[in-house]
This record gives structure tokens, sequence and C-alpha cells, in this order.
């Protein structure tokens, strides 16, 4: 699970070439807004080169320019054969998801799909348009474009997306995939970006877009369980794997009833800090 | 083969980028590099050209770069960009 998704722009070589060292769970190479319509064959150059000469740590997919441009398949010609996890869809829709199904299907190509929420429309069909592709793994909500979309204004306290992201959330998780935090856009206000990523952790969301560098410590430091939940999700595991060898439907920790939503919350929390075992597939069967 | 049949540039003069110009040559590759780190790589940065114009199958240039600190893969990533901009394909 990504806790932190920093965006890199694609025409950027200075940029590129740190982006493997900044702390980011994965990176998410920018051919759409980042790049000038009159630089998007160079930036497509350019991010190829940079792919076939490193060898990457950190996961990368690649956000191609969306499906009503002439630049859609432009970009997945170009960098169908790269060593990256996956891409970017832009402006999310039954149409251009289908259109990205099935050239990746074409091209037996294992790419994974993060779908970007950021129109009024996407947001409304938002399962219909995740569920088109069994390739996709997560869904990133775009709040600028989404906001310019609904005529709201965009404002740090984030009430005008309470909806879009409650929607987000409750999509992916009906669906297992990964709830992508919209970039918090004030590079320099790190209290800002600390409650904005609190707030959206709280809601659910798995992890945060991020267009800074400077992001990426406090973000990750916001999604990473703390010492205290991993070791109280580990106690309730470990009661759980007891009640099961002893016939047990459920039991108590802590005075408290532990049953199924805590247990799966427990071994999401555990999938998350790195500390899940393949044993604990067992127990929730 | 690759043409050259126009000015073609591509890449900034901003940091870890290079700036590269093509044009027409007069029947053989010609390069002029200007680079903050010439004296170091300046045979380097020329090499690392004439391979990629090789490899696009250019024999017929002008080349004219401005270096900001690029590493190999900026520079071939331009200097293809260029002549992909700047030639007509004559197979």
């Amino acid at each position: 699970m990504y806790k932190t998704l920093l965006f890199m722009p694609g025409n950027n070589p200075g940029m590129l070439v740190s982006s493997d060292v900044l702390g980011a769970d994965a990176i998410l190479i920018d051919l759409e807004d980042a790049v000038a319509l009159n630089e998007k064959d160079a930036a497509r150059i350019l991010v190829v080169e940079y792919l076939n000469t490193f060898e990457n740590k950190t996961d990368v997919f690649i956000r191609i320019n969306p499906l009503d441009t002439p630049f859609f398949y432009d970009d997945l010609d170009a960098i169908i054969d790269a060593n990256i996890e996956g891409v970017v869809l832009p402006k999310a829709s039954v149409e251009s998801m289908d259109a990205l199904d099935k050239y990746l299907n074409e091209k037996n190509s294992d790419f994974k799909i993060i779908a970007l929420i950021e129109t009024s429309l996407g947001l409304e069909m938002a399962m219909e348009i995740l569920s088109r592709s069994d390739k996709v793994m997560g869904v990133l909500l775009g709040a600028e474009d989404l906001t310019l979309d609904l005529g709201a204004k965009r404002t740090k306290e984030s009430e005008e997306i309470a909806y879009a992201r409650s929607k987000i959330i409750a999509v992916s998780k009906a669906l297992q995939i990964e709830a992508i935090d919209t970039p918090f856009t004030d590079t320099d206000d790190y209290e800002g970006l600390k409650k904005d990523s609190l707030n959206a952790k709280d809601l659910g969301m798995t992890g945060k877009a991020l267009i800074s560098p400077r992001h990426v410590d406090i973000v990750n430091n916001v999604f990473a369980p703390s010492q205290k939940e991993i070791e109280h999700a580990l106690r309730v595991v470990e009661g759980q794997k007891e009640a099961v060898e002893k016939g047990l439907g459920a039991f108590s920790l802590d005075g408290k009833m532990v049953d199924a939503p805590i247990i799966k919350r427990a071994l999401n929390l555990l999938k998350m800090s790195g500390d899940y075992k393949e044993e604990y597939d067992e127990l929730l069967k | 083969m690759a043409v050259i049949s126009k000015m073609a540039k591509a890449g900034s003069v901003e940091s870890n980028d290079i700036l590269v110009m093509i044009s027409p040559g007069d029947g053989k590759i010609d390069i002029e590099v200007e680079s903050i780190v010439y004296n170091q790589y300046g045979d380097d940065i020329k090499k690392t050209i004439l391979d990629t114009l090789e490899e696009e199958e250019v024999t017929d240039a002008k080349v004219i770069v401005n270096d900001k600190g690029a590493l190999d893969f900026t520079i071939r990533a331009r200097v293809k960009a260029c002549v992909r901009r700047g030639s007509v394909q004559d197979v």
C-alpha cells in the first residue's frame, strides 16, 4: 500500500534523477499537466531514456495524457515496454478506462492502473468506471480539477471536497483498491499539510499524492501506523489465532469484544506497517 | 536514414539539462559544444551526441549544444527529440 505518491514533471531531467531518493513509496511521472503542449514529444523520450538508464527502487507510475487529447496513444506507445508499475489515467471515464484496458490487454501488459477521478461525472460514476478493469489498483482524487468542474471554491479546509473524499473512499473499500487523496498544493504550509493529511487518513484514505518532495516525510509519518497501533493490531491477531484454535467465534481483548471488522482493521494496519504475514490470510476464513 | 531538413531544437538551459540545436549539415556531422563542465566531460558529451546520431541514422547535420550538466540519458533524449523534430524519415 502506498502512503506517499510523489508527482515528478516528466520533462525535468534533474527532478527525474533525484526522484528515487526522496522517500516516497511511489513516483508518479507526469506527462500531462506538468508538460507544455509543445514539449510532449521531448518529455516522452526523456522519460523513456531515464527509465532505460536507471533501475528505480521506488515503484514508478506514469500519468499519461487524457483520452480526448492527441497524446493518449502516443504516450502509451512510448512507455509500453518501460519497467514501471503502471499508469495513472487522468479524467477517468468509462470510455477512457475501456480504451486503456483494451490497449493494455492487446499488448499483454501487466501494468496496473490508478484512476484519477477529477470531474463531477467521473465522481458520480466512480463505481462503474473503476469496475471496468481488473487492472485498477487504486483511485486518486483530483480535487483541483474537480472543484473547477463543480464551480466550488477550493480552500485549505477542504470542506468543499468532503463528499468527494467520502465517495471515493466508499467506492475504493467496496472494490478493495487503494484510496489516494488529492495533493495539498501549498508547498510551504507544513502545518496545513499535516492537518489535511490527518483528515484524509481519518476519513479512510490509504495514502496521499504529493506535488512537493518536501511533503514526503510529513505525509509518510501521518499515514504510517504508530508503534502503539501496530502492537495493538498484533495482539488482536494473536488473540484471533487463539480463538480459532479454541473454536471460538469472537473473543475479548482489554474488556472489549473483538469480532470480524476489528480483526480486518488490524490486518489492514499490519499490511500498511509491513508486519503482515501470509499465515494471517487464514484468520478471516 | 533520418535526413535533417530544417532547424530544430530540444531541451533547455536549466540545470541538469542541455539545449540541443540541429540543422542541415554540409555533408558531414559537425558538433559544437558549450558546457559548464567542458574541461572534464567535453569529449564524453561529443561522443554521446555522435553515438545517438548514429543510432538515429543521421549522417549529415550541424549540432550546437549548450550543456548545463546533463547526464548521458538527458543528452541522448534531447538529441533524439531534436532529430525527430528536424527530420523527414527517408526509408
